[in-house]
C-alpha cells in the first residue's frame, strides 16, 4: 500500500512541477492560468489521493476513527478547491481583460471584437 | 432553506469522527447554518438555488457526472496542456460558444467544469445571450460549437442543475 501512496504522491508532484514550469514558458496572464490553476488542481487531487488511500488503510488496519475524519475532510477539501480554482481563475482572467490586458500571440480575440461591435461589455 | 440544509450537513459531516454525535454540536450546527443562511439571504436575496437540487436523482447524477465524462476529460485535458508546457506549442485565442443553457446555476456549472478542464478558461459571459467567452489554448475552428469545446458537457449541465 505504501507503493501505491508513493505512485499516487509522485504523480501530483509530478503535475505541480510541470505547473509551476508554465509560469515560465507560457507568454501572457491567459495561458499562463491554464498551467499555474489547473495542473496545480490536478496534481493536488493526486496528493490528496494519496492522503484519502492513507487514512483508509489505517482505519481497516484497526486504528480508530479518525483516521476516516481525516480522509473525510480531505474530501471536502478537494471539493473547496475544485469550486474556488475555477471561479478564481474565471475572475483573474475577466478582470484582466476588463483592465485591457490582450491574449498575447492569439489568432482573434471574439471578446474585444463583440465588446467594440456592442459598445459595451458583454456582462 | 438549501443553503441551511447543506451547511448543517457540512457542519456535522466535518465534526463526525466515526462514533455518535453530541447534541452540543447539532445545536451548534443549527446555530450557524441559520446564521449563514440569513447572511446570505441579506447578501444576494436572488440566489440561484432551487430545492430541486436536493432532488436525489440530480445529485447522483451530479457524481455520476463527477467521475465520469469529467474525469475523463479532466486526466485527457491535463496531459495535452502538460504536453504544451514541455513543447511550448500554442495556439491561443478568445472564442464564443453558444450554451442553450436557461438557468443561471446550469451556466455557473459549466463555465466552472470549463474552466477546470485545462486547455480551455472562461473569461467572461453574456447573461442575455447565453453564451460564453472561452479563451482556448488551441485554436482549430473560428466559429465552435459548444460540443467542440466541452463535449457532452451542456448536455449535462441541462440535466443536472436546470
Amino acid at each position: 500500500m505504501n507503493t501505491a501512496i508513493g505512485i499516487l504522491l509522485g504523480i501530483g508532484l509530478l503535475f505541480n512541477v510541470l505547473g509551476t514550469v508554465s509560469l515560465y514558458r507560457f507568454p501572457d496572464v491567459y495561458t499562463r492560468l491554464h498551467g499555474t490553476t489547473k495542473c496545480t488542481t490536478f496534481g493536488s487531487l493526486f496528493t490528496s489521493a494519496a492522503v484519502v488511500v492513507y487514512g483508509l488503510t489505517k482505519f481497516f488496519q484497526g486504528f480508530e476513527g479518525r483516521f476516516v475524519t481525516l480522509s473525510l475532510h480531505v474530501m471536502v477539501a478537494v471539493l473547496a478547491l475544485l469550486i474556488s480554482n475555477a471561479t478564481g481563475a474565471n475572475a483573474i482572467a475577466r478582470a484582466a481583460h476588463r483592465s485591457g490586458i490582450m491574449p498575447v500571440r492569439a489568432v482573434f480575440d471574439r471578446l474585444a471584437e463583440d465588446e467594440k461591435t456592442m459598445g459595451r461589455r458583454v456582462s | 432553506m438549501v443553503i441551511f440544509v447543506a451547511s448543517a450537513l457540512t457542519y456535522l459531516l466535518l465534526v463526525w469522527a466515526g462514533g455518535s454525535i453530541e447534541w452540543l454540536e447539532v445545536v451548534i450546527a443549527l446555530v450557524f447554518a441559520g446564521l449563514i443562511s440569513i447572511m446570505a439571504k441579506r447578501w444576494n436575496p436572488e440566489l440561484p438555488l432551487r430545492r430541486s437540487w436536493l432532488n436525489p436523482v440530480r445529485l447522483v447524477r451530479f457524481v455520476v457526472y463527477l467521475f465520469g465524462p469529467f474525469l475523463v476529460a479532466l486526466v485527457q485535458a491535463n496531459l495535452d496542456v502538460a504536453m504544451r508546457v514541455i513543447t511550448g506549442k500554442i495556439n491561443p485565442g478568445i472564442v464564443r460558444i453558444p450554451t442553450g443553457l436557461a438557468s443561471d446555476g446550469a451556466l455557473t456549472l459549466l463555465a466552472n467544469s470549463i474552466t477546470l478542464t485545462p486547455g480551455t478558461l472562461t473569461v467572461d459571459a453574456n447573461d442575455e445571450s447565453r453564451e460564453l467567452y472561452v479563451h482556448w489554448i488551441n485554436v482549430t475552428t473560428e466559429e465552435p460549437k459548444a460540443s467542440d469545446i466541452c463535449g457532452t458537457f451542456p448536455e449535462w449541465a441541462r440535466r443536472i442543475a436546470e
